[in-house]
């Protein structure tokens, strides 16, 4: 039996956004916030507006992930209060009106919820992305989604890495959720990455929903997985590739990494071993965007966070 | 012509290897790199030397990993194309295959190299497969044959697009002969080992075959299996803003090459209607959902599947290559 005091008492989850194209060629959001803009039945829930978005609308346009610079790194305190309008970069801009309409980022008017919707051309299937470890808001949700699409998989995600996180678009809200869905080619639509994430939202809805009329969620145990590191791909004194992710590594998202294991293949057949000191869980492994990033994939650990009971205040 | 008889083909000394002539298909644009880096080592061939050129075709769009920079490079081939007026302000891309044309060709020349190898991949799940604008290209069909033999765990298919030389706007009809290798499934802006790795072993299998033709091995002759182009489909679009309205049908997605017959599953609209194929003739799909062939209005494309009869062959010798050049140099005097 929960008693009163054990459970956090949360602030109805009122006001949900829903963001598409924040990379402009990632068409499952594109796709499905156009969907919703046009109708938007699917979406509607009792005690939530849910309002569809499409955050990089120049780089949905041109189907490209952005057009100066990524949208989703773009969130920083400086650029959301640089001076200049018209002659920052078009993504700048966008991060102020964004934060403008959604935000202000950390203020009491801020969003409630933001969903903000990716993929990947990285074979992680569903996964959930978390930025905080003590959002038991979004614990409890993650938990709800896990336990709805079970046997189906959905992973989450942890990036509270004090180096390696980044300024998304979804930081904006109080309780920022970022679903990436993959394997997908940029620029192409799968029905099944398509559907998969349709029904990750639905659950989401369905469980801010039932929060807002007032059910309560006991405390529950969420298995995440924690960034660690980031592994780039070895390069010459050029900085140009000289070697690929391992077959034996490729497509082995959330697999475990032991030391000894292949990591990389140089063009002319070689193996070069992951040298880490204990095994980690892969994920990102061979992603499109980030090979200008310096990254082939990144390290976590796995970790069960306790998620307090809430109820709506 | 009889069953043993075996035709007499002139020797191919100079060959293109192209990669990145659409600059975010890695597999390509990888291996050109490596293999210029080869290059620089001296090889003493026991074989029959072969000249392999080996060329970065877009090296703009390949520095922005885009598929291009204004226009698409390898539709920029056809003769009207290559010998149009240039001026300052055109394509990147326009004046680009000029200089390959002048680089490989000109098209259509006997300056013209002998083989283009033109690297590609493609979204699609379609294997390794060899492109051409020939169904009777007996040099292509017999190092398809050849590739099948040595690399037998590759899906391969070897495709025909039924177009004129004329009207063949790619950069392998620069070549006396010539054909693209297409490999998938890739995204693009990515390289996946396994298949680089293909690529590689497609490519040093071509140019072993080169060598051995060259040197005077006759190639028996056999069936192969073509597959060519009928038409294309393109999504279902919505009349005003023209967005795609439906995706490819789940049952469809990944199935390059498995017959299609009518009332089949071709597309999934987002409120889950089932659209059908509606033609009469069963037909082989592939380019199924290539990403970059959306604004090219095309979902999938098919084909028809023939068996064509290759004839054996070897090289020609160095008196009859003597002969023919007389009969060809009477008939341009005449």
């Amino acid at each position: 039996m929960s008693s009163y005091s054990n459970t956090a008492r949360l602030t109805e989850a009122r006001r949900v956004a829903i963001f598409g194209g924040t990379h402009g060629n990632e068409m499952s959001g594109v796709t499905l916030v156009n969907l919703w803009m046009k109708n938007s039945d699917e979406i509607q829930r009792k005690g939530v507006e849910a309002k569809p978005f499409i955050t990089n609308p120049k780089a949905v346009e041109k189907c490209t992930r952005y057009v100066d610079t990524d949208l989703n790194r773009a969130f920083t305190p400086e650029n959301l209060s640089a001076p200049g309008g018209d002659e920052l970069p078009y993504e700048v801009q966008r991060a102020q009106e964004i934060n403008k309409v959604f935000g202000p980022k950390g203020s009491p008017e801020a969003y409630d919820v933001i969903f903000d919707l990716h993929n990947t051309t990285s074979n992680m299937g569903c996964t959930l992305i978390l930025e905080s470890s003590k959002d038991h808001f979004n614990l409890q949700m993650m938990n709800y989604i896990k336990k709805a699409i079970a046997p189906a998989s959905c992973l989450v995600l942890l990036n509270e890495h004090p180096l390696l996180k980044y300024s998304t678009s979804r930081s904006v809200a109080k309780h920022p959720v970022g679903l990436e869905v993959g394997p997908q080619p940029q620029g192409v639509l799968r029905s099944n990455i398509f559907e998969a994430m349709r029904v990750i939202l639905k659950h989401a809805l369905d469980f801010i929903e039932l929060f807002n009329e007032g059910m309560e969620f006991p405390s529950c145990s969420v298995e995440v997985f924690r960034v660690s590191e980031r592994i780039d791909y070895p390069r010459d004194a050029n900085g140009n590739i000289i070697a690929m992710v391992h077959p034996n590594l490729q497509d082995c998202d959330w697999e475990p990494l032991n030391p000894g294991d292949p990591m990389f293949q140089t063009f002319d057949g070689k193996t070069i071993h992951y040298q880490g000191s204990g095994t980690v869980y892969p994920t990102f492994i061979n992603e499109a965007a980030y090979y200008e990033k310096q990254q082939a994939f990144v390290t976590t650990r796995r970790e069960t966070l306790v998620a307090s009971a809430i109820g709506k205040a | 012509m009889e069953v043993d008889e075996v035709m007499c083909l002139p020797r191919l000394p100079r060959v293109a290897v192209c990669g990145g002539t659409h600059g975010n298909e890695l597999s390509g644009v990888y291996l050109v790199r490596e293999m210029l880096k080869v290059e620089k080592k001296v090889v003493e061939e026991e074989e029959e030397p072969v000249l392999v050129m080996i060329v970065l075709s877009n090296p703009r769009a390949t520095q922005q990993c885009h598929r291009y920079v204004d226009t698409d490079l390898n539709r920029c081939f056809t003769h009207a194309t290559l010998n149009g007026p240039m001026s300052d302000t055109d394509p990147y891309e326009i004046v680009r295959s000029q200089e390959l044309n002048t680089l490989l060709g000109p098209k259509g020349s006997r300056q013209a190299v002998d083989l283009v190898c033109d690297l590609h991949n493609t979204t699609a799940n379609m294997g390794m497969c060899l492109i051409t604008y020939s169904d009777c290209d007996w040099i292509c069909l017999h190092i398809f044959r050849h590739l099948q033999k040595e690399i037998p765990d590759i899906p391969m298919r070897f495709i025909h697009f039924d177009v004129s030389n004329k009207e063949s706007y790619s950069l392998d009809s620069v070549g006396k002969h010539g054909f693209a290798m297409e490999i998938g499934p890739q995204p693009h802006g990515v390289v996946r080992s396994n298949i680089y790795t293909a690529m590689k072993d497609g490519v040093q299998h071509m140019l072993d075959w080169v060598r051995l033709f060259n040197s005077g091995t006759m190639f028996k002759g056999g069936f192969v299996d073509v597959f060519t182009m009928v038409k294309h489909i393109d999504y279902p679009r919505d009349s005003v803003t023209h967005n795609i309205t439906a995706a490819i049908h789940p049952h469809l997605q990944d199935r390059d090459f498995c017959l299609l017959h009518p009332e089949d599953p071709l597309f999934q609209t987002f409120s889950g209607e089932t659209l059908r194929y509606k033609g009469k003739e069963p037909l082989y799909p592939f380019f199924i959902n290539e990403c970059a062939y959306y604004e090219k209005g095309i979902a999938l494309s098919l084909a028809r599947k023939r068996r064509v009869m290759v004839p054996s062959i070897r090289v020609e010798t160095e008196q009859e290559q003597q002969a023919n050049d007389h009969e060809y140099s009477s008939e341009e005097e005449n």
